[in-house]
């Protein structure tokens, strides 16, 4: 297993999901005689996943089972250890392909944070693109490469700890992408243009506030930056449901037999409470010279 | 994807041109002539230049790059503060239409032309700053004809589709194809498979993130696959040695065992798909003819079926009445015609037996289609703890898919879902939301595949769904995906 190349089968040393139910999944480092607390009993790791496949029903000590899947960036995302706040698999769609990532590509982000958008950025970018992420919290930073060194992509990014307003991204000239999701992305626009390519390359900066936006597209501007335009995703998930409603009775004669009972029918409804903001996202194109 | 080492514009691209928010996609070739935004012009000039290049159209219809142009409306800035003073009388501006006219055919600088406008506006200094900044803004995007020439990539001509062609695409917008994408953990090595009905937009930006690694296998309706789309990715020719393709109406006997080549749809849809595939693929398709010229030669006839070759009998007499003395050039159609008959069914072979092996890394499913009997077929192709996507225009069919789906059992992590997009204006003291969004860009239901139980789809079932019901209702905001 790694994050960039699938598997069949799990194998000592894997990052897995087991999955509960829906939503409710947590990540796991299977290891040799290892044993893993559920709701549902205990995984012993040398007999319940190692050897099995991808996907496997795995019973568990009290009877009950789960499901135990090939870890993703989407997966990951939804489970992994918040050390900041992150980036979901909606902003980093858009992120992604309006930055016109692609195996080969050459991307700069800062800061790294929880390595949310780094590891959906690796596998994109794999097996001969490169990722320079800049944190400049330490343990932050120092936390992100042990991730990355435990989930098999190591070769794929490097991880810098320093401060992206004050130095850059210390690559020049290089990246056909940079993404930024920092307090005061202005400060940094001139060192995303140097780190960008000669020739150009793409822009992006996610910000909560409007008033952060402003800055960045005037700096943006500044820095001579074209096609600037900002927008904002948001994803409806709807629950699948089947509904019934009463028909009222208006009185009518007895004969009319529609007049008791209800009305079947399927419905997608939308939760109750979601998310309705997270951050506008920037783009631009550096242009050329 | 490299057109060239320094990414120039060479003759033979695949280009898009754009004008502000609109995009045109464009092969480039000499002396031919190009109609875009109401205005023709040659590509010649932009030849050799780089993408990103942005080009004048002077007279003629020649392309010149644009030079960087000092601020116009540098002289005394004068400006009202709002506008109660002006008033509507259809008289402000000097200018008559005739008078425009003229200056555009002396072939007057579009520059210069909204100069103009702007010296004649009898209001214009009455105007708020940023009115008549907008008033400049609209005035340039008319009389400023300037013209880039960018690389084509998912993003440039998924937002062009959707903007010219969307009934081509099922209404696919390109904020929903770039989820489809991540949730189906599109990557280099996967070997997907594809089904879509969106002109091979999908499978062009399914191509673009694998990179030429890995393999792809699109499932097509009718005679065959279409990529008008695809082909306007430009993709190098490598990215096509692991495309493959497979007819849907194949896929029953796939799965029963009983599929063979002799059963292949007949002539004349065949007939479409070369053509189809000569519009965008026409080089590679030639290369490929020709590397293996020698072999069908001996081998074709062995391959091929008696019906078939019935057929290329019919076609021979039939060309032999029409043109009689042409013989030698009907002995090349016949050959050459099971050249490509022998060349297909090579390459269905290898599609199906990709597909036997039933350990596909993903499905992408966008088409107009209904996706229950799809995704209920097509998903026996795919491995255990697999991403899969479908795609629907509407969201009715993908409640029935879902429901379906819970019945078959073998699929976890169901998900219907939809995103909203929404454009800003940014500008000092004027931000706000775009007037207008876009009304609907389609539903996504995407889930995972695991092991499915042969014979206990039944009691699974109610197992996951004893399992997923109640804790939706734990559904807690936090934890959602966002």
């Amino acid at each position: 297993m790694s994050f960039v190349e699938y598997g069949d089968t799990i194998k000592d040393g894997d990052t897995a999901i087991v999955f509960l139910g829906h939503e409710s999944m947590f990540p796991v480092k299977v290891q040799h005689g290892t044993v893993t607390q559920t709701k549902y009993g205990v995984i012993r790791h040398s007999t319940d996943l190692i050897g099995k496949k991808y996907g496997s029903k795995v019973t568990c000590s009290k009877g009950g089972w789960v499901f135990i899947l090939h870890p993703t960036p989407e997966l990951w995302t939804m489970n992994l250890p918040h050390r900041t706040q992150i980036l979901y698999s909606t902003d980093i769609s858009i992120i992604t392909m309006m930055l016109e990532l692609k195996p080969g590509s050459i991307v700069c982000e800062s800061g790294t944070g929880s390595g949310s958008l780094s590891h959906a950025l690796i596998r994109t970018v794999a097996p001969t693109g490169h990722l320079y992420t800049v944190e400049f919290h330490q343990q932050r930073a120092e936390k992100a490469r042990e991730e990355f060194r435990e989930h098999g992509v190591e070769h794929l990014v490097t991880v810098i700890n320093q401060d992206v307003c004050k130095n850059g991204f210390g690559v020049s000239n290089i990246a056909d992408a940079v993404f930024l999701d920092i307090p005061s992305p202005w400060e940094a626009i001139g060192h995303a243009k140097s780190a960008l390519k000669a020739e150009g390359g793409r822009i992006c900066s996610f910000s909560p506030c409007i008033e952060q936006v402003q800055r960045t597209c005037l700096a943006m501007e500044e820095y001579g930056f074209t096609e600037i335009n900002t927008l904002e995703i948001l994803l409806r998930v709807y629950n699948v449901r089947t509904i019934s409603l009463q028909i009222p009775d208006l009185g009518k004669a007895a004969e009319d037999n529609s007049s008791t009972g209800t009305v079947q029918f399927k419905s997608g409804v939308p939760l109750r409470e979601v998310v309705g903001h997270t951050g506008y996202l920037t783009f631009a194109t550096k242009s050329l010279v | 994807m490299e057109g060239g080492p320094s990414g120039r514009i060479r003759e033979g691209d695949c280009a898009v041109l754009k004008r502000d928010e609109v995009f045109k996609a464009v092969l480039v070739l000499r002396r031919r002539k190009i109609i875009f935004e109401k205005q023709w012009f040659y590509l010649d000039n932009a030849i050799g230049h780089i993408y990103g290049t942005t080009f004048e159209v002077t007279s003629g219809g020649n392309l010149q790059p644009k030079q960087e142009v000092e601020e116009t409306t540098t002289e005394t800035k004068e400006a009202g503060t709002d506008n109660r003073n002006i008033v509507d009388d259809g008289k402000s501006q000097k200018l008559t239409h005739d008078d425009i006219k003229a200056l555009k055919d002396k072939g007057i600088k579009g520059q210069e032309i909204v100069q103009q406008l702007i010296e004649n506006s009898t209001t214009f200094r009455d105007k708020t700053e940023f009115a008549q900044d907008k008033y400049i803004k609209k005035k340039k995007k008319k009389y400023e004809a300037v013209i880039t020439i960018v690389k084509p990539s998912t993003r440039i001509l998924s937002t062009m589709y959707y903007a010219r062609e969307p009934g081509k695409i099922n209404h696919l917008r390109y904020d929903t194809l770039a989820q489809m994408l991540t949730l189906g953990n599109v990557h280099a090595g996967n070997k997907m498979i594809v089904m879509e009905t969106c002109a091979g937009l999908v499978l062009g930006a399914v191509m673009e993130r694998m990179g030429g690694y890995g393999s792809i296998i699109q499932m097509y309706p009718g005679g065959g696959p279409v990529r008008a789309a695809t082909s306007c990715f430009g993709f190098p020719k490598p990215f096509f040695d692991n495309l493959h393709e497979f007819p849907l109406s194949e896929v029953q006997s796939l799965l029963s065992g009983t599929f063979t080549t002799d059963t292949l749809p007949a002539d004349p849809e065949e007939n479409a798909l070369l053509e189809e595939e000569s519009n965008g693929l026409s080089e590679e398709k030639q290369s490929s003819l020709q590397e293996t010229e020698e072999e069908p030669a001996t081998e074709a006839p062995m391959e091929i079926s008696p019906t078939e070759e019935q057929d290329t009998m019919d076609i021979n007499t039939e060309d032999v009445e029409f043109k009689g003395s042409k013989e030698k050039e009907n002995k090349e159609n016949v050959r050459e015609k099971q050249i490509k008959q022998w060349e297909r069914r090579k390459k269905l072979q290898e599609a199906a037996a990709l597909l036997r092996e039933k350990n596909a890394d993903g499905l992408i499913v966008a088409s107009k289609f209904h996706p229950t009997p799809l995704l209920l077929s097509l998903l026996e192709f795919v491995a255990p703890s697999r991403p899969f996507v479908v795609y629907c225009q509407y969201k009715e069919p993908l409640l029935e898919c879902y429901t379906k789906l819970r019945e078959r059992g073998g699929v976890i992590n169901l998900k219907l879902s939809e995103t909203w997009l929404r454009n800003y204006q940014v500008l000092p003291d004027r931000s706000h939301p775009k007037l207008t969004m876009s009304g609907g860009g389609g539903y996504l239901l995407s889930g995972i595949t695991v092991v499915l139980e042969k014979g206990k789809s039944d009691s699974s079932d109610s197992e996951a769904l004893k399992m997923e019901e109640p804790s939706c209702k734990r559904c807690k905001l936090q934890d959602l995906p966002c």
